[in-house]
């Protein structure tokens, strides 16, 4: 099944959660890439039918989502919030669910769900006993106990310990090889990396990049990057590093070099040969703009 | 109605400190039964006054108020009412759910309570203790229904449902004879005029006014509860 989102905006009074998205959403592992506060939340809620878009639609195999409760036989979510009755126990949580779709045997498809996350041996303790994992666990057992075609799933990893981090990705790739249309969304690339075949990225509400981790990881490193080198003598290291292509600018400030590398590769080479033929010491070489954010804001300033 | 959804909310409140808070008022209402038949005072006119004054206008409203919204509210404060949105049951039908389940436990611990305090002091006299037991029902049910659209539309239900039994139930409808009609307790009590004949109780608000108001009120704010629910938006921390 398909999730296509068409011009898809949201805002809440003057601001604008979601700008003008439009993608789809096929078979297959699918990561929504993004910082924390890029509306990748927004996003999800709005495909699952938990949001109504400001403008745009956004439709499961052609029937609109929203005000449509239909969606749920075909949809399965797992929301962020915690969002489980703690005074349920884990077997009668996804039973619960099992019955609430009307599934002709309920017992057994909750076994089978439960059974899906790892989750029988505490499935008979109250789900306020859980840690953070083990809830998420039973959220995701709860989503596929009626098979979904479609799972929808926000930052599912949050709070899960390594163990627990990889079973789920394992989990979530085989039911992407097996065909069902699997969306989850994470603000770590290497998470989705490791899981999605297909990556879309997501800051301050736009859509800012689309493709394979390759095409995407490509994207972030040929980026220019910035570093900041103090080094024994300054002034001669950067009329050296000038020289080369590779170097886009250099600023010369009390504290050290400022260089703009515009080819992150090249340049990591050449720094420290023309540090050894100008002899030049090198004290510190640090990049300026590593995180996420920044990266993030360079896609998102190339796509504009 | 759906059956899953029911049980779940009847462990939600009943499971908790808020059967404590059920439990409270109608017990009081009864121990002040039994004291004022210890100290001879259970005459008629004391048995109205107890009715009208502590069952109906104030017991009433705070059941309604802890029932009505207790049955929905904690769910969307904290998300756990996904689990029931995210399935395929129509919206209408979970808010028609968590009506029956509000208004049931208005007859278990606002009729029920009032019907045996009634009893207790003066048997079946007049058809007092009938009379208030049915007007504490209906009034219940659709006490029910009004706070449960509260639920829905505000995450401050409580705090505005106190402020409607006390401030508009309670004191305007004192201090201004003509607010009682548009007073779901004085519709209660209209209820139970009709079915008792004590000289000491008369109401003021027809019964022809009364009964279809309280089904407009009921159905409408249950149809209006559902329709907000089929609306009912998910606003991340984002």
């Amino acid at each position: 099944m398909r999730i296509e989102l068409s011009q898809v905006s949201r805002w809440y009074g003057n601001v604008v959660a979601v700008n003008d998205v439009t993608m789809t959403i096929g078979p297959g592992v699918t990561g929504l890439l993004g910082p924390n506060g890029a509306g990748k939340s927004t996003l999800l809620h709005m495909m699952a039918g938990f949001l109504s878009p400001s403008g745009g639609t956004v439709t499961l195999d052609g029937t609109p989502v929203w005000k449509n409760h239909h969606i749920y036989r075909n949809i399965g979510l797992v929301p962020e919030k915690e969002g489980v009755y703690g005074f349920l126990t884990g077997w009668q949580f996804v039973l619960s669910a099992a019955r609430l779709h009307n599934l002709p045997d309920p017992v057994e498809a909750a076994r089978k769900a439960l059974a899906t996350v790892e989750m029988e041996e505490p499935k008979d303790r109250r789900v306020e006993t859980y840690s953070k994992g083990m809830r998420q666990r039973v959220k995701v057992a709860a989503a596929l106990v009626h098979d979904p075609p479609v799972l929808l799933l926000d930052e599912p990893f949050n709070g899960m310990d390594p163990r627990q981090r990889l079973h789920l990705m394992d989990l979530i790739r085989t039911m992407g090889t097996a065909g069902k249309t699997i969306l989850f969304s994470s603000h770590i690339l290497e998470e989705v990396e490791r899981v999605a075949q297909h990556i879309e990225v997501l800051v301050a509400g736009r859509h800012a990049a689309s493709g394979n981790f390759r095409e995407i990881r490509r994207l972030m490193t040929d980026r220019p990057h910035l570093f900041v080198i103090r080094s024994s003598d300054d002034r001669k290291l950067a009329a050296a590093l000038v020289r080369d292509d590779s170097t886009g600018g250099i600023s010369l400030r009390p504290d050290g070099l400022e260089v703009q590398a515009t080819e992150f590769r090249r340049f990591a080479r050449l720094l420290p040969q023309v540090a050894r033929d100008e002899g030049v010491r090198l004290h510190e070489v640090s990049p300026a703009d590593e995180d996420l954010e920044s990266v993030f804001s360079y896609l998102i300033n190339r796509s504009t | 109605m759906n059956t899953v959804v029911a049980g779940i909310t009847y462990r939600a409140l009943l499971g908790r400190r808020r059967i404590i808070l059920l439990l409270l008022l109608p017990l009081a209402l009864i121990a002040l039964a039994v004291l004022l038949r210890a100290f001879g005072a259970a005459d008629q006119a004391t048995t109205v006054d107890l009715m009208q004054k502590f069952a109906i206008s104030t017991m009433l409203p705070l059941l309604g108020l802890i029932a009505g919204t207790g049955v929905i509210a904690p769910e969307i404060d904290d998300g756990t009412i996904i689990h029931l949105m995210s399935k395929p049951i129509s919206r209408p039908v979970i808010a028609q759910t968590k009506f029956l389940v509000a208004a049931s436990l208005l007859a278990v611990f606002g009729a029920v309570p009032t019907y045996v305090a009634g009893l207790l002091l003066i048997g079946g006299e007049d058809g007092i203790a009938t009379g208030f037991a049915a007007g504490t029902l209906v009034a219940g049910i659709a006490y029910a229904a009004v706070f449960l659209l509260l639920g829905i539309v505000t995450r401050h239900a409580v705090t505005i449902g106190i402020i409607y039994a006390l401030v508009w139930e309670s004191l305007v409808g004192n201090l201004i004879p003509g607010v009682h009609k548009f007073s779901i307790q004085y519709w209660g009590q209209s209820i139970a005029d009709q079915l008792s004949d004590s000289p000491f109780f008369k109401t003021d608000v027809a019964l022809s006014f009364a009964i279809p108001a309280l089904i407009v009120v009921t159905v409408g704010a249950v149809l209006l509860a559902g329709q907000r629910l089929r609306a009912f938006s998910l606003t991340g921390d984002e």
